[in-house]
């Protein structure tokens, strides 16, 4: 259990750290880390009998969200040839005010919904409330493009950490079809960044207030 | 009580004949020895009752609402204490300073009108905290309200002046239009308006919505007591006014403020939680952003009006703790909380009663209190500049002095919260003392400038070099306040035992775990005295081996190393704006930094200019547009004000004709 | 008697502190370096000669190294040591240590601003606000220690024992602390105490004019602030319960020389941040301690 409560407060790191890095080398590099964060998470949470399937599904989380799509992003990031610093909407400092605040809130929704006692482990449902929160926020306060698919890929996370109580008992199909769908999400993301970047030779979404009419 | 009525006699007898003796030196005297002897009598009458004590009298009444009830508990006697003390001091460095004021050139009544209001004030002042009636309160109120907007206006010949006058006066009575509504609401519903009775009515659900009644007096002593963001008169009414006049409005006028809230919230009884919880936020807020906007001033007189702007919001954090704690019952928060708040505003009455007579010896001797006009002061005028960094450090929290015990008891409070119930309000707590740390470091830092840009260094200005030190009058103004401010500091356990009966006569709360936590706190501030003295001798021991040691090895004077540079001027130096710019690259849209250059853009430009002010961004965007689309719509109204008579007598006979159709 | 026993060794001790420092720099850097002890040949120096002062000043320049000295010491007062308690402790008796090390703060700004020199006032400057910025977060620091309940002295925040473990929440306040370290003590990242240019100085700079006796308050005023941020970082971690007296001052002072190693490891593997960085710096460590103060509380 005090692993399991390490992981969590990991996660929180990584979630604050998220709105802290001022490089967006940075930012694919702290994806890699929550997804290896979270494929710890099925196997710390397996009941007794069933370590075999968790494990499974672990190594799925962690060939995907651990190597997989920071592997993508990274490529991508490469092959952009962006200015590497992370331009803020909102001030680093704010971001973190509004991370900690995130939490706040969450554990407070904690004690005012009305949960199944024993369904969610302890620190699990702020945690990814948390990361829901943390990635919405670098969708929001971030001006790139890149920024913003690592927003959306935080906020899944948080999904999915959301679902891992719930997974226990249902069928892993559930999750790995979520998994391939935020696969194909990221895949069309990466490829529409490229055409933006290719067709407007920048990936400031701040700009697309010149196509309106 | 009636060396209580023997001051009041002194300050009513002073204001008449103040007026009497027409515009010139008698009237200085006359003004100022009554005022001075009033508060004499006043602290005499501190000195003299026990801590505890209660009294009431009733006294005839000329009018056929209300009566003439006054008295003294231990909450007023604390919010006399600053009136009598800064009465005292300020009368006799504003009868030096005014004593050589060729009274042709002052106001229209000259220095007979100005003592008179002045003994005006201090009357209206000691009425409001011994006011028992709702209707005695708010004639004394008036009194108190008024008066300063004479004083201000003293200098009226200077725009910037009158200007400062009437927002005084604007914001005074739209607070005093707040407390009159809060007062009526509160007599329809109780029948009567002695406050014991009012507090019945409360007591017994009588009262339609008190919360409404809560914020109307939140409103309306705020406004008094400069809660952000109604403190934007402040900043214009302190710089405007004499000296010893801002001393007085921003040691004890604006403490009245503080007083008026906590009456408000006692008559008001059983409180909901989030009246206390808004007290604290509205505190904090104030505290923030009032020190935050006076580190940026760059006159002195501003900053400090700023600098109450935040003591006035700790006060504020420190009534709502003490609502908090009643509804959670936790008398620790409580007691602590309530016990910080009175010591806050006697400690801020003291320490800023001193630090405005200091920069008015300033003004005096400079004709200038823009600290890039200052400079190297304290050579000139060791006093007074000892006496401003005695204050400082004070204001600013740090011990010895007793500010700092003021803010130990609030972070008790806090830290007595922590163990409150509930994920919200402990973490609500720690974050309001980590706020409340923030807030001391940059206190810190807008009085190091303040003290250091002013005092220290060289000269900017010739006048600055050639200032004068203040005569053995103002002098002894001077150092009896900072004999008071020693003496607090000294006897700060004492001063708990004082403050602690103010606390505890909150009703609601339940006397005896409260007496032992305040029996705990005067244990934690002994300590923090034994830790002064040592400090204290200390230093007293290592100036004496620095003296040894420099005598047996011998000392140089040499000029400043200029790194090479061989003309330094005094301009030289890092000045006002320059010592906040790394403060306001951090917070400079909190603190309201505005930078302007004009400079050429061609290959040789001519002469350029960079000029960093920090204009009250609230009042620039949110009062000025107010008050200014008030004014186009009272003069659209004015086509009904054509000057023909007749049609006046048709205004009229129209409205008694529709009142009468209405009514019948 | 023993509860003075830590602030007697840090009286003799604390200059040690920067001659470790300057020595693991040294090493790192492929020089032998100076002495351990140099701190000490220089106190002893300082003290036998003679005062310059600038004609500009006034009391305050040899008045706020003292004062400064003095508000330290008694600083160190509130300070538990390893197998005592401190000698004076009392509930909240850590904002009383942050605002005596403000105390020492003002008293050095003002000395410096004494001297007139814009380079002084450009480090007070930033003196005042680095220091203002980092004072909510030492206080965020000592909150989510004191947030479990168990005391709210020193004494029993430092204390780590099987009743208060150093979980995954208090990980967090021991390197927060150790960062404050850096930034109160103006060590790299946030000041280079070893730079020749006084454009970039913060500490440094402020002390440019002060000579004699009064460069010695200073100095040795210095090294007792690295030894209290010091000891707070290592009583931080260390568990005081269940180790005799003797092993426990032999662990605490194993300590201390490694938090000097740490010091100077790091200003031997970071650059200096740019000044405008330091904000973010704190920032992101009052986020940190902010987080294991939620947590804490949370529990």
């Amino acid at each position: 259990m005090e692993l399991y409560h390490s992981v969590m407060v990991a996660l929180l790191c990584v979630d604050l750290a998220f709105l802290a890095v001022t490089r967006l080398r940075s930012l694919t590099r702290l994806t890699a880390v929550q997804g290896a964060l979270l494929a710890l998470v099925p196997v710390l949470s397996a009941p007794a009998g069933d370590s075999g399937h968790m494990a499974l599904l672990s190594l799925a989380v962690l060939a995907i969200k651990g190597v997989g799509f920071p592997w993508l992003l990274a490529r991508t990031l490469t092959r952009l040839e962006v200015n590497p610093v992370v331009e803020p909407y909102l001030g680093f400092n704010l971001s973190l005010l509004a991370g900690v605040s995130g939490l706040l809130f969450s554990l407070w929704l904690e004690t005012r919904l009305p949960f199944p006692p024993g369904l969610f482990p302890p620190l699990l449902f702020p945690t990814a409330l948390t990361t829901i929160f943390t990635g919405l926020t670098l969708v929001i306060a971030r001006r790139k493009a890149l920024t913003q698919v690592i927003g959306y890929l935080a906020a899944e996370n948080g999904i999915f950490l959301l679902g891992t109580p719930l997974s226990v008992q249902g069928s892993v199909w559930l999750e790995l079809s979520v998994l391939l769908d935020v696969f194909v999400a990221v895949f069309v993301m990466g490829i529409a960044i490229h055409h933006i970047n290719k067709t407007f030779e920048s990936i400031d979404v701040g700009r697309f207030c010149t196509l309106r009419d | 009580m009636e060396l209580f009525g023997i001051s009041l006699a002194f300050y009513a007898l002073g204001a008449i004949a103040a007026l009497c003796a027409g515009r010139g030196r008698l009237a200085n005297a006359l003004g100022a020895g009554a005022a001075l002897a009033g508060s004499v009598v006043g602290l005499a009458a501190f000195a003299v009752a026990p801590a505890s004590a209660v009294s009431q009298v009733v006294l005839p009444w000329g009018l056929p609402v209300g009566s003439l009830t006054l008295g003294l508990d231990p909450v007023s006697r604390l919010f006399l204490l600053p009136v009598s003390l800064l009465g005292a001091a300020c009368a006799v460095c504003g009868a030096a300073s005014l004593a050589g004021h060729d009274h042709d050139e002052a106001g229209h009544g000259g220095l007979g009108a100005h003592w008179c209001f002045f003994n005006l004030l201090l009357a209206g002042l000691s009425l409001v905290m011994a006011a028992r009636d709702a209707v005695c309160f708010l004639v004394a109120w008036e009194i108190m309200s008024l008066a300063p907007f004479f004083l201000i206006g003293f200098h009226d010949d200077e725009v910037e002046v009158r200007e400062a006058a009437w927002t005084y006066l604007v914001a005074a009575h739209l607070g005093a239009v707040c407390v009159l509504a809060f007062f009526a609401a509160f007599w329809a519903a109780a029948g009567t308006t002695g406050f014991d009775a009012l507090a019945q009515a409360a007591a017994d659900g009588r009262l339609a919505a008190p919360s409404a009644l809560f914020l109307l007096a939140l409103a309306g002593f705020g406004a008094k007591a400069g809660f952000f963001p109604l403190h934007v008169w402040l900043p214009e009414a302190h710089p405007a006014a004499p000296s010893h006049v801002s001393a007085m409005l921003s040691g004890a006028m604006i403490s009245a403020g503080v007083y008026g809230l906590w009456r408000a919230v006692e008559l008001l009884g059983p409180a909901p939680l989030w009246w206390g919880w808004t007290l604290c936020a509205v505190g904090l807020v104030s505290a923030a952003m009032g020190i935050l906007q006076g580190l940026a001033q760059g006159n002195l007189k501003r900053l400090l009006a700023y600098s109450s702007v935040e003591n006035m919001g700790l006060a504020c954090l420190g009534l709502g703790l003490g609502l908090v704690g009643r509804g959670l019952d936790n008398p620790a928060v409580a007691v602590l909380g309530l016990a910080g708040a009175v010591f806050g505003v006697m400690n801020h009455a003291a320490f800023k009663g001193l630090l405005f007579l200091c920069a008015g010896e300033v003004l005096h001797a400079v004709g200038s209190v823009r600290i890039a006009h200052l400079g190297g002061l304290g050579k000139r005028m060791p006093v007074v500049g000892a006496a401003f960094f005695l204050a400082s450090a004070g204001i600013a929290g740090l011990p010895p002095l007793a500010g700092f015990a003021a803010e130990l008891l609030l972070a008790l409070s806090l830290l007595a919260g922590l163990s409150l119930p509930g994920l919200l309000p402990r973490v609500a707590m720690a974050g309001a003392l980590a706020v409340v740390a923030g807030v001391g470091g940059v206190a810190l830092a807008a009085f190091a400038k303040a003290g250091g840009l002013s005092f220290l260094g060289a000269p900017r200005t010739p006048a600055a070099a050639k200032a004068p030190a203040p005569g053995p009058i103002s002098r002894a103004g001077l150092l009896f306040l900072v004999a008071a401010v020693a003496a607090a500091a000294v006897f700060a356990p004492n001063l708990l035992g004082l403050a602690g009966p103010a606390a505890l006569d909150f009703p609601g709360l339940d006397p005896a775990p409260a007496r032992a936590v305040l029996a705990e706190a005067a244990g934690v501030l002994a300590s923090v005295r034994a830790v002064g003295g040592v400090l204290v001798v200390l230093v007293v021991l290592l100036l004496v081996l620095r003296r040894r040691l420099v005598a047996a090895n011998g000392a140089r004077r040499e000029p400043t190393w200029g790194c090479g540079y061989l003309a330094p001027t005094a301009r030289m130096q890092y000045g006002p704006a320059s010592f906040v710019e790394p403060a306001a690259r951090v917070m400079g849209s909190a603190m309201g930094v505005t930078r302007r250059l004009d400079m050429d853009t061609g290959y040789f430009p001519a002469r350029a200019r960079f000029t960093v002010t920090a204009p009250d961004r609230l009042r620039l965007a949110f009062f000025t547009p107010l008050f200014e689309a008030v004014a186009r719509a009272c003069d659209a109204a004015k086509v009904v004000q054509h000057g023909r008579v007749h049609l006046y007598i048709l205004y009229v006979l129209a409205t008694v004709v529709l009142l009468l159709a209405w009514k019948l | 008697m023993h509860a003075y026993l830590h602030l007697a060794l840090a009286l003799v001790l604390a200059p040690l502190i920067p001659g470790i420092v300057n020595r693991v720099k040294a090493r790192v850097a492929g020089r032998a370096g100076k002495p351990v002890l140099q701190t000490y040949f220089d106190l002893a120096k300082l003290v036998r000669k003679g005062v310059v002062t600038s004609t500009t000043a006034s009391w305050a320049i040899f008045a706020g190294p003292v004062a400064s000295l003095a508000a330290v010491g008694c600083a160190l007062l509130l300070v538990p040591g390893p197998a005592t308690s401190a000698p004076v402790s009392f509930a909240g008796d850590f904002m009383f240590l942050a605002y005596l090390l403000g105390l020492s703060r003002l008293a050095l700004i003002l000395s410096a601003l004494d001297t007139g020199s814009s380079f002084e006032g450009m480090g007070a400057s930033r003196e005042a606000v680095f220091s203002a910025l980092a004072e909510p977060v030492l206080f965020l620091c000592f909150l989510s220690l004191a947030a479990d309940g168990t005391g709210l002295s020193l004494d029993s925040l430092l204390a780590v024992s099987d009743a208060k473990p150093l979980g995954a929440a208090h990980l967090f306040v021991p390197a927060i602390l150790f960062v404050l370290l850096l930034v109160e003590n103006c060590r790299i990242p946030v000041d280079d105490p070893n730079t020749h240019l006084e454009l970039t100085m913060i500490h440094e700079v402020m002390v440019l004019d002060h000579s004699g006796p009064d460069m010695a308050a200073v100095v040795y005023g210095a090294s007792l602030k690295l030894w209290l941020f010091c000891a707070l970082t290592v009583l931080s971690v260390m568990p005081r319960t269940g180790l005799s007296p003797v092993a426990a001052w032999g662990v605490f002072l194993a300590g201390m020389a490694l938090a000097a190693v740490a010091v100077g490891l790091v200003e031997s593997a970071m650059a200096r941040l740019r000044l405008t960085r330091v904000p973010r710096l704190l920032g992101g460590a009052g986020a940190l301690v902010a987080l294991s103060l939620v947590l804490s509380v949370w529990r």
